[in-house]
């Protein structure tokens, strides 16, 4: 599978990158050698093989419900760029 | 062209835990914002989820009420996109492996028909932090976010394309609500916004099997405005096709001001959202034990107590409907019945002037200044031809306005039915005594003077003479000399 220079303009918009013009064609490149050894796993036989969801083979632990958190507001605040009555602040968003 | 409307909804309801679905933060409503947000509900590097047992618990419970299987193994997953309001640039959902599978609920229509309405699946997931869009932040040309509310347990709740009217719609939307209360999973608090709903709406020409295009309306926060954005978007989507236009798949948000829906202003690109397992959380395992653990105690589900009350004490399906419209009330019917034996008397006032009382007062049955003991009283004096069914009603103002219970009250206000015929017999014949005209017409064979009669009985009875024994004697008295 080969993937053109419109396709990764999409996906770095989706994934918010900026990439520089002059390196779309290696990135095109790369990410279609990866999507071509992928379509080479996809040769192999999986049947009645279960779908993984994790490499490891456990499943989730379970957390009490408990609230164990204190309020950490004043610290968390100290690395933001702007905050207002308690608020982050961001550029103005609409919807 | 004759149109047939297809809804379908997405319910988000807020379960019922203490603290968030993959962190120890609270979810208290109403703290000073960003005081209930901790490192992992930032997502700050290298914080790990770890899952909430009692989120899943509370999701066990509603897939075994509606009947639905509960998936031994399920799996969140990452849903990509970028908002302020969204730390992590990801809401942690589930998407192929959801932990509720497929059931279905009953909805009761006003002419008491039962329909049936499937729900595809129920997740589990994380819900996002609020923007507000204030004027003057930091002097202008921001928007303030507010996390406290990331990371709170969501279950969504999707249903089938199953329903066909606006009013369908809100049946539904009320019916899953009386659920998530009745079991206890959701406070179901819409202001609080505890329980929000998508509908996703077409229309296509009768008869047709392929859907239209569809629209979905985020975001609706009343059954009223579920109603009403239906409604509206229902009369534009054929207003567009039948002037020769299509309908664009869009999302679109309901102003209730101006009653009408408008596409969302942002410019995105449609939804892309690159779902994947999140590589933080393992799946999802679920045992036996597990699920019997958490229904062992789910009470009595409201259709099968509607169907119940339907057989057992014979109420038609609308009036059994309505009383098992809340677990509280439904409990309160059930015990003014087993103190009366008396079902029908018990759902009218139940549902007549109990209902309008809590309505006008705006308040829950729990709060009723009326008991259900108390109610069983009044039905006690009227069974037993102590008030009449019209002095009950003011017997029942009073108990309401605080006066004691119905025996006190009939006592205080002295409206004790008279059945002493003698006092009667001598009321009736001094009334008789005194109109002689109408004695004349009512023998001359005007029957309907007889109504007059009876009206000066009740007046001067001040209505609590018995209708049937005012009657009889009237009929005796008349009928002689």
């Amino acid at each position: 599978m080969s993937l053109d220079a419109s396709d990764i303009e999409k996906i770095a918009h989706l994934a918010r990158l900026e990439i520089a013009l002059e390196s779309i064609a290696r990135y095109a490149a790369d990410l279609s050698n990866i999507l071509d050894l992928v379509a080479q796993m996809d040769a192999v036989d999986t049947t009645g093989v279960e779908p993984m969801a994790h490499p490891l083979h456990m499943s989730q632990r379970l957390r009490p419900d408990r609230v164990s958190e204190r309020n950490q507001r004043e610290l968390f605040q100290a690395i933001a760029p702007l905050t207002e009555d308690g608020l982050y602040l961001v550029p103005k968003v609409i919807d | 062209m004759q149109w047939e409307t297809v809804i379908g909804l997405e319910i988000h309801t807020q379960l019922a835990t203490q603290s968030k679905i993959f962190s120890g933060a609270s979810i208290a409503f109403g703290a000073s914002p960003n005081t209930q947000a901790c490192a992992i509900d930032l997502g700050l590097p290298g914080v790990l989820p770890v899952l909430n047992a009692e989120a899943v618990r509370l999701a066990v419970r509603f897939g075994k009420a509606i009947g639905a299987e509960v998936a031994p193994r399920s799996v969140f997953a990452r849903k990509n996109y970028f908002y302020p309001d969204l730390p992590k640039g990801y809401q942690i959902s589930q998407y192929e492996l959801p932990i509720v599978g497929e059931g279905r609920v009953e909805i009761v229509l006003g002419d008491g028909a039962v329909k049936s309405i499937g729900v595809t699946r129920a997740h589990l997931e994380e819900d996002a932090g609020k923007s507000l869009h204030e004027e003057n932040l930091a002097g202008g040309g921001y928007t303030g976010i507010d996390l406290n509310r990331a990371g709170t347990p969501l279950l969504e709740i999707v249903s089938e394309p199953d329903m066909r009217t606006p009013q369908e719609a809100v049946a539904y939307a009320r019916k899953i609500h009386q659920l998530v209360r009745w079991i206890g999973i959701s406070d179901g608090n819409m202001q609080e916004g505890s329980f929000r709903v998508d509908a996703n709406v077409s229309v296509r020409p009768l008869g047709q099997t392929r859907f239209g295009t569809r629209t979905e309306i985020k975001n609706l926060n009343s059954f009223r405005f579920i109603e009403r954005a239906i409604q509206f978007e229902v009369e534009r989507q054929i207003d567009v096709i039948e002037g020769g236009g299509t309908i664009v798949q869009e999302t679109r948000l309901y102003d209730p001001e101006r009653d009408e829906t408008r596409p969302m202003r942002s410019k995105e690109e449609a939804n892309d959202y690159r779902y994947f397992p999140d590589p933080d959380l393992l799946p999802v395992e679920i045992d036996v034990a597990f699920i019997v653990d958490a229904v062992a105690d789910l009470p009595e589900l409201p259709d099968s107590m509607r169907e119940r009350f339907h057989t057992q004490y014979g109420l038609g399906e609308y009036d059994a409907s309505l009383l098992t419209a809340g677990r509280e009330l439904a409990q309160y019917f059930e015990a003014v019945v087993q103190a009366t034996a008396e079902p029908k008397l018990a759902a009218n006032w139940v549902n007549g002037e109990l209902a309008a009382a809590l309505n006008r007062s705006e308040i829950e049955i729990a709060r009723s200044p009326v008991s259900a003991a108390m109610l069983a009283g009044l039905i006690h004096r009227i069974q037993d031809g102590t008030v009449s069914g019209k002095l009950a009603k003011q017997v029942f103002e009073a108990m309401w306005s605080g006066e004691g219970d119905a025996d006190s009250v009939i006592q205080a206000r002295g409206l004790r039915q008279i059945t002493d015929s003698g006092e009667l017999e001598a009321m009736i014949a001094a009334i008789v005594a005194a109109n002689p005209g109408q004695v004349e017409q009512y023998r001359a064979g005007k029957d309907k003077v007889f109504g007059f009669f009876v009206g000066q009985v009740m007046k001067e009875s001040k209505g609590k003479a018995n209708p049937q024994q005012v009657n009889e004697i009237l009929m005796r008295v008349l009928a002689s000399d």
